[in-house]
């Protein structure tokens, strides 16, 4: 128990999935256009989780066309919609920062199939 | 002295609890300090025909009664209230407006608004002129040798034939006075009397911090 956990407290969202580095997740992003919003779907695997508490965040990393993309998102941010995990993966890493420099074949992370772990 | 001071100045002594985040309506993440200012009374009301000017005394904290002498235990008896830890004078025009005893809380502030807030900074000890006073230093290669903290030459030499007065060096740094101006409030919580002020204030966490209104513009 920490002196902040209470003005903490109020800003947890309760809706956050139990995942690692290494699983595949859809992360849902409320995007505002002017008065519209709409909701952006990034999809990668998680690079790592960083730091705890109200302050956690994840990196999500994605080849597109080609280029790496990598966003941080803070765990309870409000601007996320919900954390969707599409595949648990099979690593040995709490980092996967070596997956940069991985391409084609070897950017490939296995699924893990343990029906304790995969719902 | 002066008694022209037409400035109303709200004030409160707080516990600087340490910093968070929290998310606004924009979800927009803000860095905030959180400043406990629970049990804040008036001592003492100053006034210009007594005292020459216009102030009220702010007792802060808890302290075991036998340990106040007995000049300061008649002090707060006199205004009516459990000896305090802390007090400290806030200048301000209606001081009237306040009575003996009364009990502040945090609702004095609102939310948007912009305050002071002054503290005591961290002591760092002896530091160096690099770290004291931002000098470059010395170059880390190119033959320089172990010079690369120092803060070179302090001035000339038969001409004036000494060290002027005020020359920055090195020596001990923070433990200081500080007032950090125009901080924002972010919230306001009453029920727990805290303070949640965008941004850093001076001092550690536990140490005692007056909040006061802002005295200057931004």
């Amino acid at each position: 128990m920490h002196i902040l956990d209470s003005v903490d407290a109020g800003s947890f969202r309760d809706n956050v999935p139990d995942f690692r580095a290494g699983d595949t997740v859809n992360v849902h992003v409320n995007i505002i256009e002017g008065k519209n919003t709409r909701v952006q779907i990034f999809k990668g695997f998680v690079v790592g989780r960083q730091g705890d508490g109200i302050r956690e965040t994840f990196t999500v990393r994605k080849v597109s066309f080609g280029v790496g993309v990598e966003r941080t998102f803070p765990v309870h941010s409000p601007v996320l919609d919900k954390i969707e995990v599409v595949s648990k993966g099979d690593v040995r890493r709490a980092k996967l920062y070596y997956m940069r420099e991985l391409r084609g074949k070897a950017a490939k992370i296995k699924e893990k199939r343990d029906p304790k772990t995969v719902k | 002295m002066s008694t022209s001071l037409t400035r109303q100045v709200k004030g409160l002594l707080g516990i600087k609890l340490g910093m968070t985040q929290v998310w606004d309506e924009n979800n927009v993440l803000i860095p905030v300090t959180v400043v406990q200012a629970d049990s804040n009374v008036i001592t003492q009301l100053l006034s210009a025909d007594k005292d020459g000017y216009t102030a009220v005394q702010i007792g802060f904290g808890q302290i075991d009664p036998r340990k106040v002498t007995k000049p300061l235990a008649g002090h707060f008896e006199k205004a009516g209230v459990t000896p305090r830890r802390h007090v400290v004078e806030l200048r301000t025009s209606d001081a009237e407006s306040y009575s003996l005893g009364q009990e502040l809380s945090v609702e004095m502030f609102e939310a948007g608004q912009t305050v002071d807030v002054i503290g005591t900074t961290k002591g760092k000890g002896f530091a160096g002129v690099m770290k004291r006073h931002g000098f470059h230093g010395v170059g880390a290669s190119h033959g320089a040798h172990k010079n690369h903290r120092k803060p070179g030459s302090i001035g000339g030499a038969s001409t004036p034939s000494r060290v002027f007065r005020g020359m920055k060096m090195a020596g001990r740094m923070g433990a200081v006075r500080q007032t950090t101006l125009n901080l924002r409030v972010h919230a306001v919580d009453a029920e727990k009397s805290l303070l949640l002020i965008k941004g850093a204030v001076p001092g550690a966490r536990g140490q005692v911090v007056l909040v006061r209104t802002a005295v200057k513009g931004a």
